[in-house]
C-alpha cells in the first residue's frame, strides 16, 4: 500500500516539474520582451535595461526558472502586463465561477451516468438497453458547445426560464449564482455523461460474466443486490479512470462553455489575455489547470487503493 | 517498409460477410463514406460559391435555392458544410497522422525495450495527458498566433500517448506468444520481431482507436476554430459557423442547427465505424475510450 501510494506520488510530482518546465520553456520561446512591453514603445534603451534588472529577466535561465517555480508554490504567479494587478488576484476573482461550474457538471454527469450504466447492463441485448445506448451514441457525437447553443435556443430564448448567458456573481446571492450556472453545467455534463454510461455499462458486463457474481446469485441474492454490492463495486476501476480523464476534459470544456455563455471564468481571463498578449496570465492560467489534471490524476490513482483491497495488501 | 497485414485465422470473404451483416460497421462506413464524398465534391462543385459576400441575400431562412439558409454575409450554409468538412477531415486526419507516427514507434519501443526505457516512454505519456488539446492549442495560439496549424498540432501531439498506450498494451499482449518465442529462438532482433510480428497483430486495435481519435479530433478542431484558436476566416469551418450563429441565435437559428448537426453526423458515423471494426475483426476485444 505505502509502496504504491509512494510511487504514484513521485510519478505525479515529476510530471508536475516536468510539466512546469514546457510551461517555463514556452514562455522563453515566446518573442518579445516582457519589459518593453510594459513600458511601451517610447521607453529608452537604459530604462528597458533598468526594468529587465528588476524584473530578474537577465538572470541565468536555470536561475530564472527555480525563482519562477519557487514564486507558483507560494501562488505567487507574478503581475499581468495589462491589468497591473498581481495574476493570483484575477485568478482567484474567477476560479469561483470556474471550479463550480466543472464540478457540477462532473457531479451532474456522474449522477447521470451511472444509474443509465447499471440499466444497460442489467438489460444486456434487450429493447432498454438498445435505446438507451443509442441515445449514449448520440451524445458521444454532440459537441459540448453546439449543445450550448441549442440549450440557449430552447430554454432562454423560447421558453426564458433561465439567462441566456452572464454571470451575476455570488454576491447576488447563491440562487441566481447557480441559476446561471445551470445550462453551462448541462451542456458539460450531459456529453460526458454519454461517454461514462458507455464505459459503466462495458465494465459491469465484464463483471456480471465473472464466475463469483454467478456464484452469489447461485447463493440466492437477487439479482439487485448482486448488481449494486458485487458487480458495481468491481466495476468501478474503469469507471475511476474515465473520471479522471473527463476531468481534464471537463476543465477544458469549461473554457470553452464559458465562451458561449459570457460567464467570467478562467476560460474567458485565458482567452482575453490571448488578444492581449498577457502571457503570463496565459501561462499561470495553463499551469494551473494542468496542476489540476495532475491532482486530480492522483486522486484516481489512490482511489483505486480504496476500492480494491487486493492493491492495498500488496507489498 | 512493408507491414505484412496478416489478419489471423479468417479469410477475406469471411470478414466481408460479417462486415455487411454488422449493422454498426454498414451504417457507420455509409456515413463516413458520405461525408468524405461530400468534401470531396466540394473541390469541384458547391451549390454556391463559398467566397463570394451577397450582402443583399443575407440571413435567408432555408428555401429552395438555400437548403440550409444563407449566413449573415449572404453566403449559402449547404455550401460552407460542404467545403468545412473538407477542413475538418483535413486536420482531424493529420492530427491522427502525427499521434499514429510518433505515438506507435514510442509504445513498439516501451514495450520490446522495457525496464527504463518502458519507464521513461510511460512518463512522457504522463507529462503530455497533463496538457489537453485545447491547453496545448491555447500555449501554441500564445507563440505563433492562431490558425488552422495549430489545431493540427495541439490535436497531433495529445493523440501521440493515446497511440503509445494502445501500442505498448497491444504490444506488450503479444510479446509472450509461442510464435515471438520461435522468432526470437530464429535469431530475430527486437526490432525485427516488433516490425514483422508485433505490429500486425495490433493494427485492428490501431484501426479501432484511430476512428475513435479521428472523431475526437473532428470535435476538437471544431472546438477549437469556435473559440477562435483554429481555422481562420475566411476559410470556411464548422466550428467557426457556429461562433458566427450564437449572436443570431434569435434571428437566424438555422445558421447554428446545420453545422452543428453536421459535425454530430461525421463524428457518430466515425464512432459506429470504430464499434463495427472492432465487432468484426475481433469480437472479445471491448473497446477502451
Amino acid at each position: 500500500m505505502t509502496t504504491y501510494l509512494l510511487k504514484r506520488l513521485t510519478i505525479a510530482l515529476i510530471t508536475l516539474v516536468l510539466a512546469s518546465m514546457v510551461v517555463f520553456a514556452v514562455l522563453e520561446i515566446i518573442p518579445g520582451d516582457p519589459a518593453r512591453l510594459m513600458l511601451g514603445m517610447n521607453a529608452s534603451a537604459d530604462q528597458v535595461e533598468l526594468l529587465r534588472n528588476q524584473m530578474g529577466l537577465n538572470a541565468p535561465v536555470a536561475l530564472r526558472y527555480l525563482h519562477w517555480a519557487g514564486g507558483l508554490l507560494s501562488l505567487d504567479f507574478g503581475r499581468s502586463y495589462t491589468y497591473s494587478v498581481p495574476v493570483i488576484d484575477l485568478v482567484r476573482e474567477r476560479i469561483v465561477v470556474s471550479l463550480p461550474l466543472a464540478l457540477i457538471a462532473l457531479a451532474l454527469s456522474t449522477v447521470i451516468a451511472i444509474p443509465v450504466g447499471l440499466f444497460s447492463a442489467g438489460r444486456h441485448g434487450r429493447a432498454g438497453d438498445t435505446i438507451a445506448m443509442g441515445a449514449a451514441q448520440l451524445g458521444v457525437a454532440v459537441p459540448n458547445f453546439w449543445f450550448a447553443l441549442m440549450l440557449i435556443y430552447l430554454f432562454a430564448v423560447w421558453l426564458r426560464l433561465v439567462p441566456a448567458g452572464g454571470f451575476p456573481g455570488w454576491s447576488a446571492g447563491v440562487w441566481p449564482a447557480l441559476k446561471s450556472l445551470v445550462l453551462p453545467a448541462i451542456a458539460l455534463a450531459l456529453p460526458q455523461a454519454a461517454i461514462l454510461a458507455r464505459v459503466t455499462r462495458s465494465a459491469l458486463i465484464d463483471v456480471l460474466n465473472e464466475d463469483y457474481i454467478r456464484t452469489a446469485r447461485a447463493k440466492g441474492l437477487p439479482y439487485r443486490a448482486v448488481l449494486w454490492r458485487h458487480a458495481l463495486r468491481n466495476a468501478m476501476i474503469p469507471v475511476l479512470t474515465i473520471l479522471g480523464l473527463q476531468f481534464a476534459f471537463l476543465l477544458a470544456g469549461t473554457i470553452i462553455i464559458e465562451n458561449v455563455f459570457y460567464l467570467p471564468g478562467l476560460g474567458r481571463l485565458v482567452f482575453q489575455a490571448i488578444t492581449q498578449r498577457d502571457l503570463i496570465v496565459v501561462e499561470s492560467v495553463v499551469m494551473l489547470l494542468v496542476a489540476a489534471v495532475i491532482a486530480v490524476n492522483l486522486l484516481v490513482d489512490l482511489s483505486y487503493a480504496v476500492v480494491d483491497p487486493r492493491l492495498r495488501s500488496r507489498q | 517498409m512493408t507491414l505484412r497485414f496478416h489478419i489471423p485465422e479468417e479469410n477475406f470473404a469471411d470478414i466481408l460477410v460479417k462486415a455487411f451483416t454488422n449493422r454498426s460497421f454498414l451504417t457507420g462506413f455509409v456515413i463516413t463514406a458520405l461525408v468524405a464524398a461530400v468534401a470531396i465534391v466540394s473541390f469541384f462543385w458547391t451549390p454556391f460559391d463559398v467566397t463570394r459576400l451577397i450582402i443583399a441575400d443575407k440571413t435567408q431562412a432555408p428555401s429552395p435555392a438555400h437548403w440550409f439558409g444563407t449566413d449573415h454575409f449572404g453566403r449559402d450554409i449547404f455550401s460552407m458544410i460542404m467545403v468545412g468538412a473538407r477542413n475538418s477531415i483535413a486536420v482531424a486526419l493529420v492530427a491522427v497522422g502525427i499521434g499514429m507516427g510518433v505515438g506507435v514507434p514510442l509504445g513498439a519501443l516501451a514495450a520490446a525495450r522495457g525496464g527504463i526505457v518502458d519507464e521513461a516512454v510511460m512518463r512522457l505519456n504522463d507529462l503530455v495527458f497533463a496538457f489537453p488539446a485545447l491547453l496545448s492549442a491555447i500555449m501554441i495560439t500564445a507563440i505563433f498566433g492562431p490558425g488552422a496549424l495549430n489545431a493540427i498540432i495541439a490535436i497531433g501531439i495529445f493523440n501521440i500517448p493515446v497511440f503509445a498506450r494502445v501500442a505498448r498494451a497491444g504490444a506488450l499482449a503479444i510479446w509472450p506468444r509461442e510464435f515471438i518465442l520461435a522468432a526470437r529462438a530464429a535469431g530475430k532482433g527486437k526490432a525485427l520481431i516488433t516490425i514483422e510480428h508485433v505490429l500486425p497483430n495490433i493494427v485492428t486495435l490501431l484501426l479501432v482507436q484511430g476512428t475513435i481519435q479521428f472523431a475526437l479530433g473532428i470535435l476538437a478542431e471544431a472546438g477549437l476554430s469556435y473559440v477562435g484558436l483554429g481555422t481562420q476566416p475566411p476559410m470556411p469551418s464548422w466550428g467557426r459557423m457556429l461562433f458566427d450563429a450564437q449572436t443570431r441565435m434569435v434571428a437566424a437559428p438555422w445558421m447554428a442547427i446545420f453545422p452543428g448537426m453536421a459535425i454530430v453526423v461525421t463524428v457518430l458515423g466515425l464512432n459506429l465505424l470504430g464499434d463495427g471494426i472492432a465487432d468484426i475483426l475481433d469480437p472479445k476485444s471491448r473497446r477502451q475510450r
